[in-house]
This record gives C-alpha cells, sequence and structure tokens, in this order.
C-alpha cells in the first residue's frame, strides 16, 4: 500500500503543481473550471488509453517510441506555455482575469489563452497519469496485497498530491495582483524551460540527442531530484541534480526565448494607441 | 605444441576476465545486456568504461512489464512482459551507477560500475 501511496503522490504532485499554477493564472476568469475540467478529464482519458497501447507505443519508432512520445507530449505543453505567456505579455500584461474584463467580448478572447493552458493540463494528467497507470498494473501483477490495499495507497497518494497543489495555488493568490502577475509569468516560463530540458533528457536516452551528453555538474549531494523538494523544484524550476550540457543549453534558449518574446510583446503593445 | 598454444590463446583471456569481475562482454558499439528474470537482473554488477557512450539493452523473460529506472543515469523506460529495449547512456564519469525495475524495487536492483 505504502508503494503505491508514494508512487501515486510522486506523479500527482508534478501534475498537482502544475495544476495550482494554471489555477492561479486563471483566478477570477468565468468559465475556467470548465476548460480546466476538460484538461484534467482529457489527460485522464488519455493517460489510459496509452497505458492500453503502451506496448504498441514502445516497440513503435524502432524501440524509441516511449522516448519520442514523451519528448513530444512534452514539447507540446512547452509551446502552450511560450505562446500563453507571449500572448498575455502583448495583451496589457495584466492577470488573464483582468485582461478579460477589460475586452467587451471578454469571454471569446479568452478561449486562446484558456485553451492553451488546458492543454498544459492536460498533457501534465496524461504524463503523470499514465506512469501511475502503468505502476499501478504493473506492481497488482506481483502484489500479494490485493488490489484493495493498492486502491488505498493510490486515493492517499492522489490526496498528498492535490493538497500540494492546493498549497501552491494558495500561496500564489496571496500575492498582490501585480506580482501575481509577474509570478506567474516567471512560473510558466521556468515551467517551459525544464519541461524542455526534459524532453531533452528523453531524446538522449533514445540516442537522438546525441551532442552535449557531458554531464555539467553534481549536485546530488546537496539536494537529490528524486526527494520531495528536488521533485518539485525539478516541476517548478526544471531542478536536476546532474544536467548535461545540451540540457542546461536548451534550458536557457526556452527561457530566453520565452523571456524576448513576452517583452517584445510587451512593447508592441504600448506603440499602439489604445 | 601448437594444440597447447591455442587452447591457451583462448582460455587465458576467459580467465583473465572472470578474475577481472562480473563483467559483460561488450561489442564494438559499447553494448551492455541486462536479462531481467524474476524480477531479478543477471547481471545485477556490470562493469563498464568511463568516458563513453553506451548501450544498455534490458531484455525482459518475465511475463509482466518492469519499468527500468536510474535516478543517477537518468532514464527511465517501460519494456514490456518477453521484450527488449535499448536505452542510451553516457558518456559516464567513474562511479556506481544504480538502476532498479521500478514495479519489484525490492527485488529488481543492479549497479553499473563505471571505471
Amino acid at each position: 500500500m505504502l508503494a503505491a501511496l508514494i508512487i501515486v503522490f510522486r506523479e500527482v504532485l508534478e501534475a498537482g503543481l502544475i495544476l495550482g499554477i494554471v489555477l492561479a493564472a486563471t483566478q477570477g476568469v468565468p468559465g475556467r473550471m470548465r476548460w480546466i475540467g476538460l484538461g484534467l478529464m482529457a489527460g485522464v482519458g488519455g493517460a489510459l488509453a496509452l497505458a492500453a497501447v503502451a506496448d504498441t507505443l514502445s516497440d513503435a519508432m524502432a524501440g524509441s517510441g516511449q522516448e519520442l512520445f514523451n519528448a513530444g507530449v512534452l514539447l507540446v505543453a512547452v509551446s502552450m506555455l511560450a505562446w500563453h505567456t507571449i500572448w498575455i505579455s502583448g495583451h496589457g500584461g495584466r492577470t488573464l482575469a483582468a485582461e478579460m474584463r477589460g475586452f467587451g467580448r471578454a469571454v471569446a478572447h479568452g478561449h486562446r489563452p484558456l485553451s492553451a493552458l488546458t492543454v498544459v493540463v492536460g498533457t501534465a494528467v496524461l504524463r503523470e497519469g499514465a506512469e501511475v497507470v502503468l505502476f499501478l498494473s504493473g506492481i497488482a501483477a506481483g502484489s500479494e496485497e490485493g488490489d484493495g490495499a493498492l486502491i488505498l495507497g493510490g486515493i492517499c497518494g492522489l490526496m498528498l498530491g492535490f493538497g500540494a497543489a492546493g498549497v501552491l495555488y494558495a500561496g500564489l493568490i496571496r500575492l498582490p495582483t501585480r506580482h501575481l502577475f509577474y509570478a506567474i509569468n516567471l512560473l510558466l516560463t521556468l515551467l517551459a524551460a525544464g519541461m524542455a530540458a526534459q524532453a531533452v533528457a528523453f531524446l538522449s536516452q533514445a540516442g537522438i540527442a546525441t551532442i552535449g551528453a557531458e554531464v555539467l555538474w553534481d549536485t546530488s549531494g546537496v539536494l537529490r531530484d528524486n526527494s520531495v523538494i528536488g521533485r518539485t523544484l525539478h516541476v517548478l524550476v526544471g531542478y536536476t541534480d546532474r544536467p548535461t550540457l545540451l540540457q542546461v543549453i536548451v534550458y536557457c534558449l526556452t527561457a530566453a526565448a520565452i523571456l524576448i518574446g513576452a517583452h517584445h510583446a510587451r512593447l508592441s503593445h504600448r506603440e499602439v494607441p489604445v | 605444441m601448437i594444440r597447447l598454444h591455442s587452447v591457451l590463446a583462448r582460455t587465458v583471456p576467459i580467465m583473465l576476465a572472470l578474475a577481472a569481475g562480473p563483467v559483460v562482454a561488450e561489442d564494438a558499439a559499447g553494448t551492455v545486456v541486462v536479462t531481467l528474470k524474476g524480477h531479478h537482473f543477471f547481471p545485477d554488477t556490470v562493469t563498464v568504461p568511463a568516458g563513453q557512450k553506451l548501450t544498455l539493452v534490458f531484455d525482459n523473460q518475465d511475463p509482466t512489464p518492469e519499468e527500468i529506472e536510474s535516478h543517477d543515469l537518468k532514464i527511465e523506460k517501460v519494456v514490456a512482459a518477453q521484450k527488449s529495449i535499448r536505452i542510451s547512456v553516457g558518456p559516464l564519469k567513474a562511479g556506481e551507477y544504480r538502476f532498479v525495475g521500478e514495479y519489484h524495487e525490492d527485488m529488481a536492483k543492479g549497479v553499473l560500475v563505471v571505471r
């Protein structure tokens, strides 16, 4: 039961932190729970479907199907995060809710950034949910404990993971609105950079990304990235205790591209007479 | 005389290799094969040279899937029952890199020793 609790908690924590940021970013936006709920359900459905075809996926792409799928899903999320951050910076630099209040056709105009964030939530639940489904069916096959203990452990892990999301969300919305906007934009940017670096790890594992494979530094003595704090930082800022050169390059390029894009969008917005 | 020489030529390298420890023979491309059977890795200790790119092949001979995971090597991949997978790692610095089968973590444990 403990094994199920720990593994479910770890995976739900990662998706939950992303959910917490998205909830904070969409605070006050009408209809947001429908969008986010859609993302959650699509993610869960996708995770179950993915677990069902895991064998086929594994054999695909000369045996690199898993890595390519994981990298692909991560890069989709990266592009959605980049798009959202740049879009909102080019529209007055206010939180999404404030932005939508400023438009007459608030709901229609807000659909695009909301749909982008829905995809971010959906992909996170898809990735982590697939891990959970695969793991639980993997240990269920050989477990002496029986399904009841596994389910109980899984539910406890689920609740703990969502609890962490709630803590992050509650902490974020306490910030004054001006700071909230910058904090969320920064978090979304680092989230994207971390996901890009994670995608690189999958491509390296598949032997597709072969350059820059040297490990640059090792901080596993300070903070292991599979501890609870380490995993939290892994999701929030992309922390990994042994990054490769390519990961560091991709991380910096992704963060820089989004920040520069957002800055440029902000400048362009100011030039247009209101 | 000639036969003794050729016999020695064959057996001496084998004896040296056995003396060197639980080393899995690599082919020119640096491939290491680990078999998973009864939720245990065979061999569970593999010695490889540092600074090289390697391909780890995990051959799952169990009737259930396993997730190969190594926090030290930064790899994770599911291997289905009766299938094998390839994982690229390296170049690695000297040290010990632990890997596990995540679904049976108490039994499926291995170490990649890099020298």
